[in-house]
């Protein structure tokens, strides 16, 4: 049996091991799954407990602002999407400029979730309020849960954004190219994870109303 | 021991080749000085935990408060168990001995991310730092044990958020060493290693590696959800305002169970790597302690409820916990039996590493039975946090994880510093450790069954005796293990020169020179026969 694995010395010569980035990123983002999973978990837990009151909480967010937002991650998923397959076409430029689009459209998410959450603090929910206290605890939790996992994913949104406009830059400079392109497919693998854990939120937090 | 190999000085090695200075090491990216940073680290905080233990244990000398109040107590355990669980076994053996020999084992030149591998040793430093800044820091240290346990750790003023926080950073590193690993299994093996032909020690680190990567984020998020809960109030895991703290345990749990299987799998890699040089035998049912290892990750995912069978959870959920827990022993057992079939008719040699491997597996075998104990559902109520737990727990971690990293340490010091130890002072400091080690905590188990609970800075005089037989117990574990430290720093400067192989063995770590040279094989190797064929 012969091993298909990568020889240190190819790494020396400045080849990279394509399967082997793909295998970590892949690790990587399971590790992420793994970390929103738990998260899910208490909100099934806790949803059973308080059916009504998540029921009555989920009613009260808006669902126009979700529904934007779920459109404009779905519409960037496919941009990143459209980098690689420029990239791979040689077409620098395009990539560069699809690249942008992705990171404009995760500032517009950015931006909508700001407005959302002002929303809902200027009607004194936030956590530990005295509004939330006078609620159940189904709503409180509901709350609680809500403001930790959209905050969480608007972290991973945040360094998703960062991370774009990083590779971005390598693709305009030609540092990131058609022959070696993995770092900008790894970039846009993640910038696909926090889409997917967008469209698990999303229904689960705004559609239950 | 004949010095087979090329002495050190004619031939290149990793320590004069890669540089000299802090920084040459500090920010190296060669695994083998990343193992020695592990090493020196790790060994400095073991350290640190001995000596907080020993005080524990002195305290307990007379009644009353007599080195500590009883608050100081509660800090002192807490700070015990994070440093030896979260700073020293999680991350020893792989740490240590996986970024050392694994690469070497697979015919590699390095891990297949080197500079991730940096960082996650950065992170490591980073982590231990939060967590000892927690000493000196706002309230002080964290007391309320290292389950940091809901609704208590939301109350106390202590620096629980700060200590929470570090452990979250050295779960990040522990995540990235498991990537790497798995990563380097895949594609970084010599050609003609097929799964199949790899060493059992890389068997046992690469299902650890995935218990690393899949169970770390859980606890990661528990912990930040706890962050949040001191610092904004978001009322998750707070009772009044609707959480529930039983949930909190069931997240810990799903992480702190299966690590007891990353603080143990890699100890049972390096006996199963010991067992055959020392008997001059193949190992017995190589496949199945390999894929029992894989049955130990898996299974030891399942198991978590049984460290709440009196948190009030439906007495269903007892049964099965208490069902998975009785299965998750039998892939230990058939590595035990495994280990016992390989010495059976062996040409025994009782050296160092072999003592330091038998060790661990009666220690194991007691901690493992004991655990069957802990598992059936009646007996755990009249055990249930009593010094019985602590004793298992002991037999396990220590007994266990600790033991192999030693029996690690003397297997492979002469490979890693390429000078030998003098073995029979090795071999009196094992006995001493060894007497030691189970004058202290065999007690424990008759104390815990006679209802002498856990984390308690005082007792009532009825324990005096086994009390007393415990103290006398940690100092000469103590003396066992100055001593071994001692033998090993003196062979450091002074041992002769080990040679290439000086126990013989068929894996390939022992194929370069000692100390290894930075670049691992000059020639890529092709391997053509199994890691025990002698």
């Amino acid at each position: 049996m012969t091993s298909d694995g990568f020889d240190g010395r190819e790494r020396e010569k400045g080849h990279r091991d394509y399967t082997g980035s793909k295998l970590g990123m892949w690790l990587f983002l399971a590790t992420e799954v793994f970390f929103f999973a738990a998260l899910f978990l208490l909100y099934a837990a806790y949803r059973l407990r308080y059916a009504e009151g998540f029921r009555q909480a989920s009613s009260s967010l808006s669902l126009f602002a979700g529904t934007v937002n779920t459109a404009v991650l779905i519409t960037s998923s496919l941009t990143a999407a459209l980098s690689v397959a420029a990239i791979r076409r040689g077409r620098k430029n395009h990539s560069t400029l699809l690249l942008l689009t992705t990171v404009g459209l995760g500032a517009v998410f950015l931006v909508n979730k700001y407005f959302e959450w002002q929303d809902k603090f200027s009607h004194g929910i936030y956590p530990d309020s005295a509004v939330l206290a006078g609620l159940g605890g189904g709503e409180s939790v509901f709350y609680g849960l809500y403001f930790f996992t959209t905050g969480m994913h608007a972290l991973h949104v945040i360094g998703g954004v960062a991370l774009l406009c990083l590779v971005a830059a390598l693709v305009y400079t030609g540092r990131v190219d058609g022959q070696d392109s993995i770092r900008l497919e790894n970039s846009v693998l993640y910038w696909h994870l926090v889409d997917v854990i967008w469209i698990y939120i999303f229904p689960l937090f705004y559609l239950i109303g | 021991m004949a010095d087979r190999g090329l002495s050190v000085s004619e031939e290149g090695n990793f320590y004069r080749d890669g540089g000299r200075g802090v920084r040459s090491w500090v920010f190296s990216t060669d695994h083998k000085r990343i193992g020695i940073l592990y090493l020196v680290s790790v060994l400095s905080l073991f350290t640190l935990g001995v000596a907080v233990g020993l005080v524990m244990r002195l305290e307990l000398i007379s009644h009353g408060p007599t080195l500590v109040q009883a608050q100081t107590y509660n800090s002192l355990f807490t700070l015990h168990g994070v440093v030896m669980l979260f700073l020293f076994i999680i991350p020893a053996t792989p740490g240590v001995f996986g970024n050392f020999f694994l690469p070497l084992q697979i015919g590699a030149n390095d891990v297949a991310f080197p500079r991730l591998n940096l960082l996650s040793w950065w992170f490591y430093m980073a982590g231990a730092f939060i967590v000892l800044a927690t000493i000196i820091t706002g309230a002080g240290p964290a007391d309320t044990g290292w389950t940091f346990y809901v609704p208590y750790s939301l109350v106390t003023g202590r620096n629980v958020t700060l200590a929470v926080f570090g452990v979250f950073v050295l779960g990040a590193s522990s995540i990235l060493t498991g990537i790497n690993f798995i990563t380097t299994v895949h594609r970084m093996r010599a050609p003609g290693m097929g799964f199949f032909r790899m060493p059992l020690f890389v068997w046992s680190i690469y299902a650890t590696s995935w218990i690393q990567v899949l169970a770390t984020p859980i606890v990661g998020i528990t912990f930040l959800l706890l962050v949040a809960e001191r610092t904004l109030g978001i009322g998750v895991f707070d009772p009044s305002k609707g959480g529930d703290p039983i949930l909190y345990q069931h997240l810990f749990w799903i992480y702190s169970h299966p690590a007891v299987y990353i603080m143990i799998l890699p100890g049972m890699g390096v006996v199963t790597e010991i067992i055959p040089v020392f008997s001059r035998k193949v190992i017995f049912g190589y496949r199945a302690i390999a894929y029992s290892s894989l049955g130990i990750a898996v299974m030891g995912s399942m198991v978590w409820g049984h460290h709440m069978f009196v948190s009030g959870y439906s007495y269903t959920a007892g049964v099965v916990f208490s069902f998975f827990t009785f299965l998750v022993a039998i892939p230990s057992a058939i590595k035990v039996f495994n280990w016992v079939a390989t010495l059976h008719r062996g040409s025994i040699r009782l050296d160092t590493p072999l003592l330091y491997a038998l060790a661990f597996i009666f220690l194991f075998a007691i901690g493992g039975l004991t655990g069957l104990m802990l598992g059936a559902l009646s007996l755990n109520v009249h055990l249930h946090d009593t010094y019985f737990v602590v004793a298992h727990f002991h037999y396990v971690k220590f007994g266990g994880g600790g033991f192999a990293f030693f029996a690690a340490i003397h297997y492979w010091f002469p490979k890693m510093f390429g000078r030998m130890y003098n073995r029979r002072i090795a071999n009196y400091a094992w006995g001493v450790l060894f007497i030691g080690f189970n004058t202290l905590y065999f007690p424990m188990f008759i104390l815990g069954f006679e209802g002498m609970p856990r984390r308690y800075y005082d007792f009532l005089p009825r324990y005096d005796n086994l009390q007393m037989l415990s103290i006398a117990g940690s100092w000469i574990l103590a003396a066992g293990l100055f001593a071994m430290f001692a033998n090993l720093a003196w062979a450091l400067v002074r041992g002769e020169r080990a040679g290439r192989n000086p126990w013989g063995a068929a894996t390939l770590e022992w194929q370069v020179s000692s100390p290894p040279p930075a670049e691992n094989f000059e020639k890529i190797p092709e391997v053509t026969k199994g890691p025990y064929d002698f």
